[in-house]
């Protein structure tokens, strides 16, 4: 146990420089994460929860502020002063980010792609076929699919790829972008199952959800966001 | 962890290439990176004395078996730093170096012709856009891969046509044509063909110049995944030039986006992509289909 990642003041504003404008994203940010914990943020669309995942992984660059994280490899390090190597290091070997977007080169087939996260992240390629089918088998992905081209995967479908092909690398920590959205009533259900499931293997979490309903119960600690600010946390 | 401690495969330093003698104006007077002090040039073309400012200062660092993206509209200088780094044209000023000749001390913009050819058949590959460019058209697939080996020493012709077959085969063409000509091969084959020769020698460091630009999608999808498994099972650094954000958003690590012969903004792929901070990026992103 112990802290795994530390958000400290972090503020992001975006520059729209064909209308001269800045955005305010998010403001002071402050959030920490226990190992092993499940910790997610709602709010409006807009309200910036986004945002904080996209800085921690780095597709955003931050204004001001820290995000800590204590890495198996290189101890604790500000991945906002990381070097670009660093975090495609970090990318590769600890840290998943999941959404119902899928960005992959067509006409590869669902079973390549978790075969392909396999070897990226050092595995033996004669181990890929096996752990592509247990991950695709694990997180529920129809059989018939397995053969298949993602492209035309329903949007609970295509998120449980992408949480088979995050999570055939182990990550230490998982970012989960709205994992629900357009997802109807069962197939939430089933997203919720197996998010229940990765918690109890101890995957730490960091999740952004559209409806307070279905963190509960499922998070040990949540957040609520309003116009680029964090509320109060209500723990369980 | 290995290739985190490991050395750049790639090191360019100041790249500079002019097609012109410059004047005085357009030397001096060149902007230091900021539009608002672009100098006299227009765009990079100097009204004055008519010199073409093709690649100013660029400075990039390939890792080993890393893709690099190359973005920018056309004109922007992608393709002449890409011919710079293979020799075709010779740069201006500034200095690249590569980790595999002489430990990457060498500037090798400046060691003899022989060693220059040496590097550009052992260390290189160049995929050319126009097929054109790089196969002879009226010679035999495997003809036009030997000719690769032949550079860089091979002799055997027993041991030239099996390293051929591997190669074709590696590239899905069929092995019943490879000793046809490229003249009858469609678009998609003879960019495999290029990238097969590009490959003959085992090079560490391959050049991809626009090399899905007017295949049709099937066929684009194709190379991509060709590229990629490339990358995953021989460990080949890449240098990867497109206009296409979508190719580059699926190939790349990191990308450079380049404007009037400068690098103008430098990231992670998905960072330039969500984020550009540069306002010619933010233009380009936007006009993201």
């Amino acid at each position: 146990m112990g802290v795994l990642l530390e958000i400290q003041n972090l503020s992001k504003a975006f520059t729209l420089h064909n209308l001269g404008r800045h955005i305010k994203a998010c403001q002071n940010i402050d959030l920490s994460l226990q190992s092993g914990e499940f910790v997610g943020i709602t709010g409006k669309s807009g309200s910036g929860k986004s945002t904080i995942l996209k800085l921690v992984w780095r597709s955003y660059l931050p204004q001001t502020g820290s995000v800590f994280y204590e890495s198996s490899e290189f101890g604790r390090l500000d991945l906002n002063q990381a070097s670009e190597r660093t975090i495609l290091h970090l990318r590769r070997y600890e840290l998943g980010y999941v959404s119902q977007f899928l960005n992959v080169i067509p006409r590869t087939t669902a079973r390549r792609l978790v075969e392909q996260a396999w070897m990226e992240h050092g595995g033996a390629p004669n181990q890929a076929p096996v752990e592509a089918e247990r991950m695709l088998g694990h997180f529920d992905l129809d059989r018939e699919l397995w053969d298949s081209y993602p492209n035309t995967f329903s949007g609970g479908e295509k998120l449980r790829l992408n949480i088979a092909r995050t999570m055939v690398k182990r990550p230490r920590l998982l970012l989960l972008d709205e994992p629900t959205a357009s997802l109807d009533q069962g197939s939430k259900e089933k997203v919720r199952i197996l998010l229940d499931r990765l918690k109890q293997e101890g995957t730490t979490m960091l999740g952004i959800f559209h409806d307070l309903e279905f963190m509960q119960g499922l998070c040990d600690r949540e957040y609520q966001m309003a116009q680029g600010a964090l509320g109060a946390s209500y723990g369980q | 962890m290995i290739q985190q401690q490991a050395g750049a495969l790639l090191k360019v330093r100041n790249l500079t290439k002019r097609f012109g003698d410059g004047c005085p104006q357009c030397l001096e007077g060149l902007g230091t990176g900021n539009d608002a002090e672009e100098g006299p040039l227009h765009h990079n073309y100097c009204p004055i004395c008519g010199t073409v400012h093709a690649l100013r200062d660029i400075s990039l660092d390939l890792w080993p078996g890393e893709i690099l993206g190359i973005v920018g509209e056309s004109g922007s200088g992608k393709s002449t730093l890409m011919r710079c780094l293979y020799f075709d044209q010779e740069a201006t000023e500034g200095e690249f170096f590569l980790d595999p000749f002489d430990g990457g001390k060498a500037n090798v913009l400046k060691v003899s012709a022989q060693a220059r050819r040496a590097i550009r058949h052992t260390l290189l590959g160049m995929v050319y856009q126009n097929p054109v460019m790089g196969l002879r058209m009226n010679y035999s697939a495997v003809a036009n891969i030997a000719e690769k080996l032949i550079a860089a020493g091979s002799r055997n012709v027993g041991t030239m046509t099996a390293r051929a077959s591997e190669l074709l085969d590696q590239v899905n063409i069929p092995l019943r044509r490879m000793g046809e000509s490229p003249s009858r091969f469609s678009g998609g084959m003879q960019q495999r063909v290029q990238i097969a020769k590009a490959l003959s020698n085992r090079p560490p460091l391959l050049l991809l110049d626009e090399i899905t630009t007017g295949l049709d999608l099937s066929v684009q999808a194709k190379v991509l995944d060709l590229v990629r498994q490339l990358q995953a099972d021989l460990g080949i650094g890449m240098l990867v030039v497109s206009h296409d954000l979508g190719v580059i958003r699926m190939l790349a690590d990191r990308t450079l986006v380049m404007l009037n012969g400068r690098v103008v903004e430098s990231g992670l792929t998905d960072q330039i992509l969500e984020d550009p901070q540069d306002p010619y990026t933010q233009d380009l992103v936007h006009s993201l289909l």
